[in-house]
């Protein structure tokens, strides 16, 4: 915006010298931001591809040398697609839960709340003054075979005597959903709150009773935030290992990411592999977001 | 259940509000209000803000329920129903036009959850009336503040409801917008037949559309009635004072003779048609509008006759804002007041500030009010509230 500000005086006749310092200075304020980027993002990044593409000596495991190796990206996807349909549907089942879960919480705090508010707020984000590792680990307790969840489920005879939670994917969904949780509420919420509740009343006012005006317009004037929301679960619980690790089994709950950590760390020779899986799921989430944008980003659900 | 959800939807006749009082905590917004606004009638609510004219509205559309009283279409109560059950609409005062919905959809809104087969063509329609179907396309954050006001009156007049409430629907638009969009909807209303309760702060606006207007304050109605009965005869010095202007002067009560009262202040006797006083005790006050008043440079012969005098005065301030003249004179004794002389003539004006002056007024066309503190009552709205 400023940018432009600044374009349109330097048109309408202000003089050579300040036009000119006058269209630098938001350049000059970009630079901390784009240095950060090209040290920590954009540098690695391509240091990552190439290493995606590298070779293996022959007979010298763990020594490696450049090329433009394609077939890692053909042994990483056809080997490991099960991962890879495993980490999308684990994480859209998060965005799912997440989204049944969050929208009610967030339009309870934003319109039923009243003075609590704060206290509901604080409820949503006091789980972040704890680490995430911690709290993963907390509900692997919660879901143990002895805890509270599985023995009320056997009592209750919905669940049979050898059944279990833990180490199997349900319980990895689980811990998805609630460690993402917050990332879904804040933005809905956002949206809902900023709504103008004259436009609810101008719904009711036009006959549309409460379920309708929830429906045409409370949801469409919530979109953006639904849309943040569901990113910001999706996206990182795609790629996400610990919940997978923590809660997960050994083999039949692995996600993606957990093959990317194993490959670097525990396989010899797994560079490659890592690195061509990390840009395959970079891709994947990309093209998924897009589709995703296009379809429910610019048009209104009506 | 079924039944009384069409008895809600179906409910036609006179719009009748029944000592309806609401209260917000220990405040009370409207207060043991009763009216009765005619089916078709256009009924304008006049008053300064604050004094609960939304508040009033918002309960006839049910987006807010009474805490006392009863709010009734013809014989259907519709106290305690749901927004959506009743055949009212609402012009908001802030649009509230849907911002992810283009502006026919925005119109059509109404007709769709009603199931109209035709709703984008009523929509069209409405928004013809409006003068606004170029911008169907569009969404609300395009268009300005005056289209978006006229878009909101298209959305509630699309559905024809049984009574449309319309909050201070022309604020946003300039002069000649406002004057084009009043002679709309009288027309509109008319053509229709629909019952249009018009929230205002602008007296000539009520004045102009309404058949009945009611002046609110302080959550009561102060008087209702038609305009030109408002303005003549205002029954108190609020209503004298917000609705257009008046002298008003502190008198006391001096007698009877025939059809005439006698009021004094000052020293000096003044004749009040006996119809035109509404209090004959307690503190009282004299009311004479500006345009009653003539200005004299010499003493006028009125002393006994129906002529009322004051003077000698001194001429404070004179402007010409072309249809007339308006004066300000300090006549001792009686304060500062407002003269409006029409320009009859083409000759310069010769009266100059610091001239003395008398003044005078047809005794018939002077009124009497309660005085005391209430004096000024309803005056600094008058300047809050102009445009
Ligand atoms: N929800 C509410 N809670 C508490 N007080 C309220 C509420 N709504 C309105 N009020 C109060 O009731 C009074 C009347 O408000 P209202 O909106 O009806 O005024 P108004 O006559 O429409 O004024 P304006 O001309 O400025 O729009 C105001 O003093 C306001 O502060
Ligand atoms: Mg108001």
């Amino acid at each position: 915006m400023s940018v432009m500000a600044h374009a349109t005086a330097a048109q309408s006749g202000a003089g050579e010298a300040t036009a000119k310092r006058g269209g630098w200075t938001p350049y000059w304020l970009l630079l901390p931001g784009l240095l950060w980027l090209v040290v920590f993002f954009i540098v690695p990044t391509v240091q990552l591809f190439t290493v995606s593409l590298q070779s293996q000596f022959p007979d010298y495991p763990g020594y490696y040398y450049r090329d433009v190796n394609v077939g890692n990206y053909a042994t990483a996807f056809s080997q490991f697609l099960g991962h890879f349909g495993r980490s999308l549907f684990f994480a859209g089942l998060a965005t799912i839960f997440g989204f049944l879960l969050g929208y009610p919480l967030a339009y309870a705090m934003a319109f039923k709340a009243g003075k609590w508010r704060n206290v509901m707020m604080i409820c949503v984000i006091a789980p972040f003054f704890t680490s995430f590792i911690l709290r993963t680990i907390a509900w692997r307790q919660i879901l143990a075979d002895e805890g509270p969840v599985v023995s009320t489920l056997k009592f209750l005879h919905v669940m049979p005597e050898n059944g279990r939670i833990t180490e199997t994917a349900i319980a990895v969904v689980a811990g998805l959903t609630y460690n993402f949780l917050p990332f879904m509420v804040l933005p809905i919420y956002a949206s809902l709150e900023r709504a103008d509740p004259r436009l609810i009343e101008a719904g009711g006012d036009l006959y549309a009773n409460g379920f309708t005006t929830f429906r045409t317009v409370t949801l469409p004037l919530s979109m953006p935030g639904v849309l943040a929301g569901t990113l910001l679960t999706f996206i990182p619980a795609a790629g996400d290992y610990v919940n997978a690790e923590l809660l997960g089994s050994d083999i039949s709950t692995k996600m993606v990411g957990n093959v990317i950590e194993s490959q670097f760390f525990k396989v010899p020779g797994g560079f490659p592999t890592a690195a061509s899986l990390s840009f395959t799921l970079m891709a994947l989430i990309l093209v998924l977001v897009m589709v995703y944008v296009r379809r429910f980003g610019t048009e209104e659900l009506v | 259940m079924a039944g009384n959800a069409d008895a809600l939807k179906n409910a036609q006749g006179d719009l009748r509000i029944e000592s309806v009082t609401k209260r917000f905590g220990d405040f009370v917004a409207v207060d043991d209000l009763s009216l009765v606004v005619p089916r078709g009638s256009f009924f304008a609510l006049l008053g300064p803000s604050g004094c609960g004219k939304t508040t009033m509205l918002r309960m006839i559309a049910g987006l807010e329920q009474p805490t006392l009283g009863r709010v009734l279409i013809g014989e259907t109560d519709l106290t305690g129903s749901r927004p959506y059950e009743r055949p009212v609409n609402t012009v908001f005062q802030s649009y509230a036009l849907f911002p992810h919905l283009t502006i026919r959809d925005n119109v059509a809104f109404g007709p769709k959850r009603r199931k109209a087969a035709d709703a984008e063509k009523q929509a069209d329609e409405a928004l013809a009336l409006v003068q606004l179907s170029h911008l169907a396309a569009r969404k609300p954050a395009q268009l300005s503040g005056g289209q978006q006001q006229r878009v909101a009156v298209a959305r509630a007049i699309v559905n024809r409801p049984e009574v449309l409430l319309l909050d201070e629907p022309l604020g946003a638009l300039d002069l000649k917008l406002r004057r084009q969009m009043q002679i709309e909807l009288k027309r509109i209303q008319s053509e229709v037949g629909l019952t249009f309760v018009h929230v205002t702060h602008d007296q000539e606006e009520a004045m102009t559309m309404a058949d009945t207007v009611a002046v609110m304050n302080e959550g009561r109605i102060e008087q209702m009635g038609p305009p030109e009965i408002l303005y003549d005869l205002p029954r108190t010095p609020f209503v004298a004072n917000f609705l257009g202007q008046t002298n008003l002067i502190p008198v006391t009560y001096g007698g009877r003779d025939g059809d005439w009262q006698r009021v004094s202040a000052s020293g000096r006797t003044f004749q009040v048609a006996a119809a035109r006083t509404n209090e004959t005790s307690g503190a009282l006050a004299l009311g004479v509008r500006p345009e009653k008043v003539r200005i004299h440079e010499t003493e006028p012969d009125g002393r006994g006759g129906l002529t009322s005098v004051i003077g000698p005065g001194t001429v404070a301030d004179v402007s010409f804002t072309g249809v007339s003249t308006q004066y300000l004179v300090d006549v001792p004794g009686f304060g500062r007041w407002g003269v409006f002389e029409q320009n009859l003539d083409v000759e310069r004006i010769d009266t100059r500030v610091g001239d003395t002056a008398w003044l005078s007024w047809d005794a018939g066309h002077s009124f009497v009010v309660t005085g005391g503190e209430e004096l000024h009552a309803g005056m600094e709205t008058i300047d809050e509230a102009a445009p």
